[in-house]
């Protein structure tokens, strides 16, 4: 076939493919200009919302909750999954229940819930101790039980899963070696579990600063709260969204950077980094020799 | 010679099927035992009774001396804690048919961590003599290869060498060589025959019974949960009395 040498390879043409990119591009253009000849949206007001004191304060908030929740729903969640693959059936029942309840029922409802625990727990009285629901659940305390207590009955089933996928081979070598039960668990199991189990809690985290605003009905001075705080007076109310999810994309574009790195660390990455930061670290040069 | 292991009775059922029934088995210190058999026979599960990785339905298991994973007290057997248990099995070493190395470890570690967290020696003195094993076992300078750098035959001699460390008075293996390719096979036959030759007490259920013949000081035949046959390695595998033994062995050759 020597006159085929050098012939220029043409790759077969997808028309189909092209049509169709082409419409999205003016379907999204025509949305776009929508947006932006929009008259009724103030453009300079996002710029002087999006470092205004009251955002800041909610964002530090809305952080505050991700990491408290995430950290009490991660120690729970760990006793939750012990709990379950114990032997005892109580235990194990206490747990599959746990998990039934706290996923079966909206988050929004459980935060309603304990917001209101005081309508019928005004008080508890503990040997002489006398304690006033209504000052101890605040919209704060609330928000936080309600976020912690719903994402604990995730994590546990996260870290069941994790403890579930790691050979039982493992666990008969470090028995026959001489390890204690609690030995085999620390040393042997759970740090291979870890590795099964960081990726989905970095996916829960990353949902969690997110879902943090549901906790804007009670109140509770996230950041959404603020900015609702902030449109009730002048009415700004797509501005101040917008100002919102610039924060929660920031936080969440972070947070996936961060989760990506963390992965790529464990060596067990199990996505792609997010886009933005793969065009980040293409700028940066810092990908390596990953491909 | 006094007894390293005895097995008096051994039952064992998994729900409704029985998979023992009956074992009684004497091995002295210092004896190297081949458990030959069909698979199903109940060799590994035999073999795992001993150190109580499998509880056994009925009978009795000693090792030196030491009542294997229950106490008795007023007629009844009480399973011993998860605590008692790993205190019997720190001097019982075992050798996995798959290897089960601890992948999150290099081979140093694999080796040497047992001693340092459940025997208490000091990281140095457990690290000296984990690498005098990785000598003995041929694999001098690997210490801080990961298991899955390593190739099955390798992986397995080192997980010989992780039991050893504990110090072991009793080594069993669960078909050590079943797992590899044929040519890793005789580096991995070739430490046991060490061990053996340094006075090892061994129990290996094995199918190689070219090792069996040419190491082992007596192998037992079991078939569909008891002992068919026992006796010393070459005339049991050479001039067999039973018909069972007979058969299994005509297959093997």
């Amino acid at each position: 076939m020597g006159g085929m040498k050098g012939a220029k390879v043409i790759p077969a043409r997808r028309w189909g493919q092209w049509i169709a990119a082409a419409l999205l591009s003016v379907v999204v253009l025509a949305l776009l200009f929508v947006v932006i000849s929009s008259r009724r949206i103030q453009w300079s007001a996002i710029p002087h919302y999006i470092l205004d004191d009251t955002i800041i304060d909610g964002i530090w908030l809305t952080l505050v909750f991700t990491i408290l929740s995430m950290v009490i729903s991660i120690l729970a969640g760990g006793l939750l999954a012990t709990l379950r693959l114990s032997r005892n059936p109580v235990l194990t029942g206490f747990a599959s229940l746990y998990v039934w309840f706290f996923r079966g029922t909206p988050l929004l409802v459980q935060i309603i819930f304990w917001f209101n625990i005081q309508l019928f727990i005004p008080s508890l009285d503990l040997g002489g101790f006398h304690l006033d629901m209504n000052a101890i659940v605040t919209p704060f305390v609330a928000a936080l039980l309600a976020l912690s207590l719903n994402e604990a009955a995730y994590m546990a089933e996260i870290m069941r899963g994790g403890l579930l996928a790691i050979d039982s081979g493992q666990s008969e070598a470090a028995k026959a070696l001489g390890y204690t039960p609690t030995q085999a668990m620390l040393r042997i199991i759970f740090p291979q579990a870890l590795r099964v189990i960081i990726p989905p809690i970095g996916n829960q985290t990353i949902a969690m600063l997110k879902t943090t605003s549901l906790v804007s009905v009670v109140a509770a001075q996230d950041l959404l709260t603020r900015t609702q705080n902030i449109y009730a007076k002048n009415f700004l109310i797509i501005e101040l969204l917008i100002v919102a999810s610039i924060w929660y994309l920031v936080m969440t574009t972070i947070a996936s950077g961060l989760q990506y790195l963390i992965e790529r660390r464990l060596g067990r990455s199990t996505g792609e980094a997010p886009v933005v930061w793969r065009a980040v670290m293409r700028l940066l040069r810092v990908e390596g020799s990953r491909g | 010679m006094s007894a390293m292991v005895e097995a008096v009775d051994v039952h064992k059922s998994f729900g409704a099927l029985p998979v023992l029934k009956g074992i009684s088995m004497t091995i002295q210190k210092g004896e190297v035992v081949c458990l030959l058999g069909p698979s199903g026979s109940g060799k590994s599960t035999f073999l795992r009774c001993i150190n109580h990785l499998e509880p056994m339905t009925s009978g009795r298991i000693h090792v030196d001396g030491q009542r294997i994973g229950y106490h008795e007290r007023h007629g009844k057997l009480y399973e011993m804690s998860g605590t008692e248990l790993a205190r019997q099995r720190r001097d019982i070493g075992m050798v996995f048919q798959r290897f089960n190395l601890f992948p999150h470890h290099d081979v140093l570690t694999n080796i040497a961590l047992a001693p340092t967290l459940i025997r208490g020696e000091g990281r140095e003195q457990a690290n000296a003599r984990a690498r005098a094993l990785l000598k003995l076992i041929d694999l001098e300078g690997r210490e801080s290869a990961y298991p899955y750098q390593l190739s099955g035959g390798q992986q397995q001699r080192v997980a010989i060498a992780r039991a050893l460390a504990m110090n072991p008075k009793l080594m069993l293996f669960d078909e050590p060589t079943s797992a590899l390719d044929p040519e890793l096979v005789g580096e991995v036959l070739a430490v046991m025959r060490k061990l053996a030759a340094d006075g090892m007490t061994m129990l290996v259920v094995t199918h190689e019974l070219g090792f069996a013949r040419e190491v082992a000081d007596r192998v037992v035949f079991m078939d569909q949960g008891v002992v068919v046959e026992e006796g010393p390695a070459r005339s049991v595998i050479d001039s067999p009395q039973h018909e069972r033994t007979r058969a299994f062995l005509g297959r093997m050759h």
